[in-house]
């Protein structure tokens, strides 16, 4: 399948040839799918906005709101949810230098020392891509069966002592991180193997034959020039993982310790129907992810982007 | 003796970290065949009852129905649509460029919750009923940039001479189109639309904030989780994952053959 | 069954034409007229508007300003697909999804033209390929898809045949058989071919007309042996071959010819041979057409004669010896002599350098580093 969405650099057209320059098929080719996304991807994120400054109508009725201008909903929600925000980037932060940790070494067996054996490369990346065919809540809720109270593994851990007798997994910051890592290495492992694959062997060999350590190789040559890779990685994983709230969740891998931005967003908006709280946190939420896109983007250019 | 042990460590390390992405699968698979009472927790003995009962547990198969065709639906809309962005980001030259780039960028890098949030208030506001419909237009929404990143990567690696040679041919665009491009874009198209049904099919956090009463089968996963997810959910879980497993292997025995057909006459 | 492609090819014209690139001016007011039935070949460095020039033919390309007439209809707003011209692609642009015998059969099915199965075999059969008509292109060899992509182009008896460099993907070899095996084609149809390439052998090799471009207009048009034997411009001399330059202003005008003062000796070139009559002029020469000599020949005056100079390389070739000859105060000379065995000329010696004055040609402008 076509993971290019989470490749690293560029993809450069192989063909030379100048772009036809008729204007009214590439509008035809275009609105559609533009006009698309200004209703719904566009407006949408207006409407959040509107909604995150309104006010409770006159009836005082829950759920009833009217348009205003109140900024102090922003104030509010950062007095009343900063638990949950600074939780939420820990968390996503955390999780994405694990997953980078556990996911480089992966790609790099897959990408470069697999090379030599195609048939175990591209079983490898088969299994890699195999967590996505199944639903992402089966397998979260299967961590949790696996590391749940009565499971061997804590009670394995307390009779060794490394949990106390009254000490359990589920609902505790590692066992959310531990979610968020897993779901999302896919995620990572794919950027970082397009990157690796396409390395040149013969850089390395021009490193150590520059009399570079195998160490400084790395650090000098390998890790710059999966440099692209690492940053579509991290993005790829940070953003999500900021957003989630079904690793978080009292169902899932949480506690009521545990709850994330999400977790809040959900809870306000479909259950207690606190609309602008929601829509501010959301936006929040956006503002500062698109504060790490821009930092990718002034990096990389927007032709890189698709 | 050092040396080898260094070598041998990150193919062993592979393994390891493969096992590990693999272990929630396997568990689901093995307990989609739990003889189970009351609850999908401890082993109880294995049984295909789970197997050949599964629409007898309330509200599985519909919710599953529900899945398929959203994500159908939204596949096919999303795959048109993204397509002919694709060739014109490509072949076309056109103001506003980075525009159009920034624009298909952003819904893949907004979190989920953004997005499901968004749309949802802007149902509100409009008053919209949501249900299946809705979900719809939500997932063509965020499919939409992964069909165009996935098939201009596609056209990209198409030669425009062979276009070209179309037209020299006495082809009149649309037969250029339907004659030479679009057979020759089917394989990314092809993968576009697994991708983007592998996302709708799989996609809990819009859903849930856009489907209304409408059920989908994550959002069955995600309702029953509170009080112990059934083994009929393991079971569609489990299928699901068999029939992408045999998709995926049976495309690449496909081009295998093929390649290995080419090389022999060669 | 050739005999069934044999049809009459027509005229082409282009009428001040220009094209402009975004940032780039490709072509330059270009005129052109290239004859029913001939094999014309426009040659030239990479960049220098050839391949604009057979894609606006093909009609791949609008032209900024100017006209397109084939058989003296104007084609200049018709679509590609309107076009009676064919072309064979520098990569051959087979479709990889069709068998051979439908990738030549796509024209005529285009044209709903009857019978296209069994013309596209015949076309086959015409380029030595009926064996192969079933399989995929992607499993010929480059030859053999350089003639299905010929195939493909005749078997719709086009009024104008466009190669666009068809030949260049190809080893020396088999480029050289090609080469003569496109040209029989092509005496056999009939066809007005217009062949661009970068290969000025090719293009004097297979060519009735050589059109030689640089930076976006014609510098010279001709028959190849014209080409080769009177360059006009500075750039012909070095594209075309080799040539040695000599430059010095006019110092003396007879009748037939005129002579240049280059430091202290005598060059002269016949007046019908030289563009420019009066001021600073470039004369040259081929090295293959001036000779050495150990001693100092007797002068006269239908040979120029310079030296002595030092020897500085031989290089062998096998044809030939080249030598490289340092003539104090004009600079470096190459020689062609034929290897007939009997060469006594040594590196370091002093060697004097001779020509037929009826074998030099003046040039219409000066190399770029001599200032006017």
């Amino acid at each position: 399948m076509a993971f290019a969405a989470f490749s690293g650099g560029s993809e450069k057209s192989e063909y030379k040839v100048p772009r036809k320059n008729s204007t009214k098929v590439a509008l035809a080719l275009l609105l559609p799918g533009m006009i698309y996304l200004a209703l719904f991807f566009i407006t949408p994120l207006v409407s959040l906005v509107a909604t995150s400054l309104e006010v409770p109508d006159a009836s005082g009725e829950i759920g009833r709101y009217q348009y205003g201008f109140e900024i102090g909903n922003y104030w509010y929600v950062i007095q009343t949810y900063w638990p949950h925000i600074a939780r939420s980037f820990v968390y996503a932060l955390a999780a994405t230098i694990l997953s980078l940790l556990i996911s480089y070494p992966l790609a790099y067996f897959i990408g470069v020392r697999a090379r030599k054996w195609p048939l175990i490369q591209k079983l490898a990346l088969a299994l890699v891509i195999a967590p996505f065919f199944i639903s992402f809540l089966l397998r979260t809720f299967a961590w949790k069966q696996l590391f749940s109270n009565e499971s061997w593994i804590v009670t394995t851990l307390q009779s060794l002592h490394i949990l106390a007798p009254d000490q359990y997994l589920v609902g505790t910051d590692f066992m959310v991180i531990f979610g968020l890592t897993y779901n999302f290495i896919p995620f990572m492992t794919l950027p970082l193997y397009t990157a690796l694959e396409r390395l040149d062997l013969r850089l390395l060999e021009a490193g150590s034959d520059l009399y570079a350590t195998p160490a400084k190789v790395f650090r000098k040559v390998t890790l710059p020039i999966t440099m692209p890779g690492i940053i579509s990685g991290t993005l790829m994983t940070f953003i999500p993982i900021a957003g989630d709230y079904i690793n978080a969740s009292r169902d899932f891998l949480g506690s009521s310790g545990t709850q994330m931005i999400g977790n809040v967003v959900e809870t306000n908006f479909l259950r207690i129907n606190d609309y602008p709280s929601a829509s501010a946190l959301s936006v929040l939420l956006m503002a500062a992810i698109l504060g790490l896109v821009v930092f990718y983007v002034r990096r990389s250019g927007t032709e890189d982007l698709l | 003796m050092r040396y080898s042990l260094g070598r041998a460590a990150l193919p062993v390390y592979a393994v390891l970290a493969l096992v590990y992405l693999l272990i929630p699968i396997v568990y689901t698979f093995i307990f989609s065949f739990n003889n189970t009472f009351k609850s999908n927790i401890t082993w109880r003995g294995f049984t295909f009852n789970n197997w050949l009962t599964v629409c007898e547990e309330q509200g599985v198969c519909e919710a599953f129905g529900n899945s398929i065709l959203i994500g159908v639906t939204s596949t096919i809309v999303a795959t048109a649509l993204g397509t002919a962005i694709a060739i014109a980001l490509v072949r076309y030259e056109f103001k506003f460029r980075s525009a159009v780039s920034l624009l298909l960028f952003l819904p893949m890098a907004t979190p989920e919750i953004v997005l499901g949030a968004g749309l949802a208030s802007q149902f509100f506001n409009i008053g919209a009923e949501k249900g299946i419909g809705t979900v719809i237009i939500a997932h063509v929404m965020f499919c939409l940039s992964f069909v165009v990143v996935t098939v201009k990567a596609r056209v990209s690696s198409l030669d425009p001479a062979l276009e070209e040679a179309g037209s020299d041919l006495y082809a009149s665009p649309s037969h250029v189109f339907w004659k030479i491009t679009f057979p020759l874009l089917m394989p990314g198209i092809m993968s576009a639309a697994l991708l983007s049904f592998a996302l709708s099919f799989d996609d809990f956090i819009i859903t849930n904030f856009n489907a209304g009463p409408t059920s989908t089968f994550p959002k069955f996963v995600y309702t029953a989780a509170s009080k112990g997810i059934p083994a009929a959910a393991n079971v569609v879980g489990s299928a699901v994952f068999l029939v992408a497993i045999l998709i995926v292997v049976g495309v690449q025995i496909r081009s295998t053959i093929k390649e290995r057909r080419l090389r022999a006459v060669k | 069954m050739a005999t069934d492609f044999v049809a009459r090819g027509s005229d082409l014209d282009l009428v001040g034409i220009r094209k402009e690139f975004p940032g780039f001016t490709a072509l330059d007011h270009l005129d052109l007229h290239i004859p029913a039935g001939e094999f014309f070949a426009l040659l030239g460095p990479s960049g220098c508007g050839k391949t604009t020039t057979l894609r606006l033919v093909a009609g791949l390309e609008e032209p900024t300003t100017g006209k397109i007439l084939i058989g003296g209809k104007d084609v200049t707003a018709s679509k590609p697909h309107e076009r009676p011209v064919n072309t064979v692609f520098q990569s051959y642009a087979l479709f990889p999804h069709m068998s051979v015998l439908e990738n030549v059969a796509f024209g005529l099915r285009q044209r709903k033209i009857e019978d296209p199965l069994k013309r596209a075999e015949e076309a086959l059969a015409l380029v030595q390929l009926g064996h192969l008509a079933q399989r995929r292109p992607q499993q010929l060899s480059g030859g053999q898809q350089q003639r299905v992509a010929l195939a493909r182009a005749l078997v719709n008896r086009p009024s104008l045949l466009l190669l666009d460099e068809p030949l260049g993907a190809l080893d020396l070899k088999l480029r050289r058989e090609m080469q003569i095996e496109l040209k029989a084609i092509q005496m056999e149809v009939g066809l007005t071919f217009l062949h661009v390439t970068h290969d000025q052998e090719e293009a004097m090799d297979m060519a009735d007309t050589v059109a030689v471009m640089n930076k976006g207009h014609i510098e010279q048009m001709g028959a190849p042996e014209a080409l080769y034997d009177r360059p006009h411009t500075v750039f012909v001399a070095k594209f075309l071959g080799q040539s040695n330059l000599f430059i010095g202003d006019v110092a003396e005008t007879s009748a037939n010819s005129l002579s240049i003062e280059v430091a202290g000796y005598k060059i002269s070139v016949p007046k019908d041979r030289a563009e420019k009559h009066t001021g600073k002029i470039a004369i040259g020469v081929r090295p293959e057409k001036a000779d050495l000599h150990q001693q100092k020949p007797a002068p006269s005056s239908s040979e120029n004669l310079i030296g002595p100079g030092e020897v500085l390389d031989i290089r062998f070739t096998g044809v030939s010896n080249q030598f490289l000859v340092e003539i104090p105060n004009i600079g470096l000379v190459t020689v062609f002599e034929q290897n007939e065995g009997n060469s006594t000329v040594a590196l370091g010696d002093q060697v004097y350098v001779s020509w037929k004055v009826d074998h030099s040609f003046g040039l219409a402008d000066l190399p770029d580093s001599v200032e006017e």
